[in-house]
């Protein structure tokens, strides 16, 4: 599952609840296209004007592109390829009220940083009631991916199915995929609501669910069996919440 | 007769609120705030590991004294009452004591300010109190009860006071660290000229993620200092047996680090010091407090399985921090020797006031168990173990 934090990345939802082969779903005309990659940069780049964010993780991709000679080498940092250090220090710094955005090269190598994610980002709030909030991102790349190894091909999904902190799991073999987008997407206030699934197209007798990548793949599928299909790009839900909108889409 | 005045003043200089009464002790040597100057030299000297170490002489005066008598009696006991408390089964769970090592928290508090910032690591009962908690809450949030610093929903082992700069109270070895990196990261960050002290144990400082911190912070140049509270145990295992190297000061290596006497709370006032001063320059530094604890690891563990009784009492006859600055106190004629007596039966007092105003305090009430789960739930259902009965959205 993924999540939009109230920190970072609208816009990449925005491109993908938008992806189809064909059937319109939105009103509005589209105003343009985005790559993944460029709608990551850009979403960075809004939330980095707006308040204290700071990037951490092994940095230099063209995800960041330009963001370094931007905010500088006080905001856009480096790190050595000590998992658990350096998202140990991110926690730390939104401990104190910064907003760290901390990227793994992939989701893979979260499983060394798994204990600041969940024992001290996820749990602070509950343990310091109220007192210290993580307004943190875990954000990089999971899942399949092209040909690489078992050890670099899980996706943590089911792993990480919670509002807080905000893990945001992209997919690697999207970053360069154009989606076109309208031009409410590039009002920096645009936002995408948490919890609710988005319906892609609508269909009658048969619901199917999916998230990422396979969001395109499932509407490659006209009909199922001759049954007219809807499919639900749960990216943007809460599992739980999504129990919802799944449950209604199957009764009706 | 002079001395019978500075006794009698001395005396209410015990009390907590003291310090408008300074001006009427005798000066020995008088300092810009009016104060008689005291210099007293550590018990062992300093030893540095790629930095000169600071000088044995530390400054100080009566009232920090008096106050620093105070403080550590009043940890002091609070830990032994909460060793009976966890034996009448009032406190429950986990429960780390820090008795013996009360100088480390009390020099420390000495040398900095509150926007300063401590992250250590479960053994956190007296730090949180060195940095303005109180008793009630204290031995509340031990017991579980509403009044307690966390409400009752964290237990020993996750006190804070993010508005004095305390961050807790963790309950993963070695993991603050990284965290105290963090918080120095966003104090360098936020340009505030305060630095983090991270404390952890030589149990932990075996740890990879400290390495990994310790580097990050090296090469970003963070204003934080990593304190190894090496009281010589890591639960039940000796440091010779955990560590290969158990100079723990000189681990950094490539970052510089000074071995302090952690049961001489003057050392370690003068040691926390000189480590905000580097660190606000030059980056991270490591100190290493020599330090004891009477107790067990925690209140599961006897503590006298994996060393001799003889040792524990040999140390609380030699080192102990509260005898330290006893002594010191009756050799200035600060005080006489029955008046701290007195004085330690009024904390005595103190404490247990303390406890039975926290045990009026209710349980928390059962919708707690859904509250401050996350800061924005967004519509999320929580259920008891049934999925039944007990149930809620997460607000």
């Amino acid at each position: 599952f993924f999540f939009l934090g109230p920190s970072i990345d609208r816009k990449m939802w925005g491109i993908a609840r938008r992806k189809n082969l064909g059937q319109a779903l939105q009103k509005v005309l589209p105003a343009g296209s985005m790559t993944v990659r460029e709608a990551l940069n850009s979403a960075l780049d809004e939330e980095m004007s707006a308040d204290h964010s700071f990037l951490d993780g092994l940095e230099s991709t063209r995800i960041s592109k330009g963001l370094l000679e931007k905010y500088g080498p006080d905001r856009v940092l480096d790190t050595p390829i000590t998992e658990a250090g350096f998202a140990g220090i991110g926690v730390g710094a939104a401990y104190y009220g910064l907003r760290p955005v901390v990227k793994f090269m992939i989701f893979n190598f979260s499983m060394q940083a798994i204990d600041h994610i969940i024992n001290s980002a996820a749990k602070s709030n509950c343990m310091s009631v109220g007192q210290i909030s993580v307004p943190i991102v875990f954000r990089g790349p999971n899942g399949a991916n092209a040909g690489v190894d078992v050890q670099h091909s899980q996706c943590y999904a089911a792993w990480y199915a919670h509002p807080d902190p905000v893990v945001f799991l992209e997919n690697e073999l999207l970053y360069g995929e154009s989606f076109p987008i309208s031009a409410e997407v590039f009002d920096s206030s645009f936002c995408l609501p948490i919890g609710k699934a988005k319906i892609e197209r609508e269909g009658k007798y048969v619901t199917i669910t999916s998230f990422s990548k396979m969001v395109g793949h499932a509407l490659q599928v006209d009909t199922f069996k001759g049954i007219s299909a809807e499919v639900d790009d749960i990216v943007r839900a809460v599992k739980r919440a999504c129990y919802r909108s799944i449950l209604m889409a199957a009764t009706t | 007769m002079a001395a019978a005045a500075a006794r009698r003043v001395s005396c209410s200089l015990l009390r907590r609120d003291h310090r408008h009464l300074l001006p009427l002790l005798r000066p020995f040597a008088s300092s810009a705030g009016g104060q008689p100057q005291l210099t007293v030299e550590t018990s062992v000297p300093f030893t540095g590991h790629k930095i000169d170490p600071p000088s044995r002489s530390v400054d100080t005066n009566p009232s920090e004294l008096l106050s620093f008598f105070r403080e550590m009696s009043l940890m002091r006991r609070m830990e032994i009452a909460a060793d009976s408390l966890y034996k009448s089964k009032l406190i429950r769970g986990f429960c780390h004591l820090y008795d013996g090592q009360e100088a480390v928290a009390i020099g420390l508090e000495a040398s900095i300010t509150k926007k300063d910032a401590i992250i250590t690591a479960y053994r956190d009962h007296c730090i949180y109190l060195a940095r303005g908690g109180s008793l009630v809450e204290s031995f509340a949030e031990l017991m579980g009860r509403r009044a307690g610093c966390s409400k009752g929903k964290g237990g020993s082992m996750h006190f804070y006071k993010k508005e004095s700069g305390f961050f807790g109270g963790h309950g993963i070895v070695g993991a603050q660290v990284p965290l105290g990196c963090g918080l120095a990261f966003a104090q360098r960050y936020l340009k505030e000229g305060t630095v983090t002290f991270a404390l952890y144990g030589d149990g932990a400082a075996n740890q990879g993620q400290l390495f990994e911190a310790l580097n990050i912070s090296a090469l970003w140049d963070l204003p934080v200092i990593l304190v190894c509270e090496n009281n010589h145990y890591g639960m039940g295992t000796a440091e010779w047996r955990a560590a290969k190297s158990p100079a723990y000061y000189k681990r950094g290596d490539y970052v510089p680090g000074l071995k302090v006497d952690g049961m001489d709370v003057l050392a370690v006032k003068q040691a926390c010091k000189f480590a905000k001063e580097y660190a606000l320059q030059n980056g991270p530094i490591i100190l290493e407090m020599d330090t004891y604890r009477y107790h067990g690891h925690s209140m599961s563990d006897p503590g006298s399985t994996y060393r001799t009784r003889d040792e524990i009492t040999g140390v609380r006859q030699e080192r102990d921090p509260i005898e330290r600055v006893r002594k010191l106190i009756v050799s200035y004629e600060l005080a006489t020797a029955s008046e701290l007596k007195d004085f330690e039966k009024e904390v005595r007092k103190e404490v247990d006031e303390a406890i039975a105003q926290a045990k009026e305090s209710p349980m928390p009430d059962p919708s707690e168990l859904f509250t401050n789960v996350y800061v924005k739930g967004f519509g999320v259902e929580a259920f008891g173990a049934d999925r039944k009965e007990v149930k809620a959205v997460l607000p």
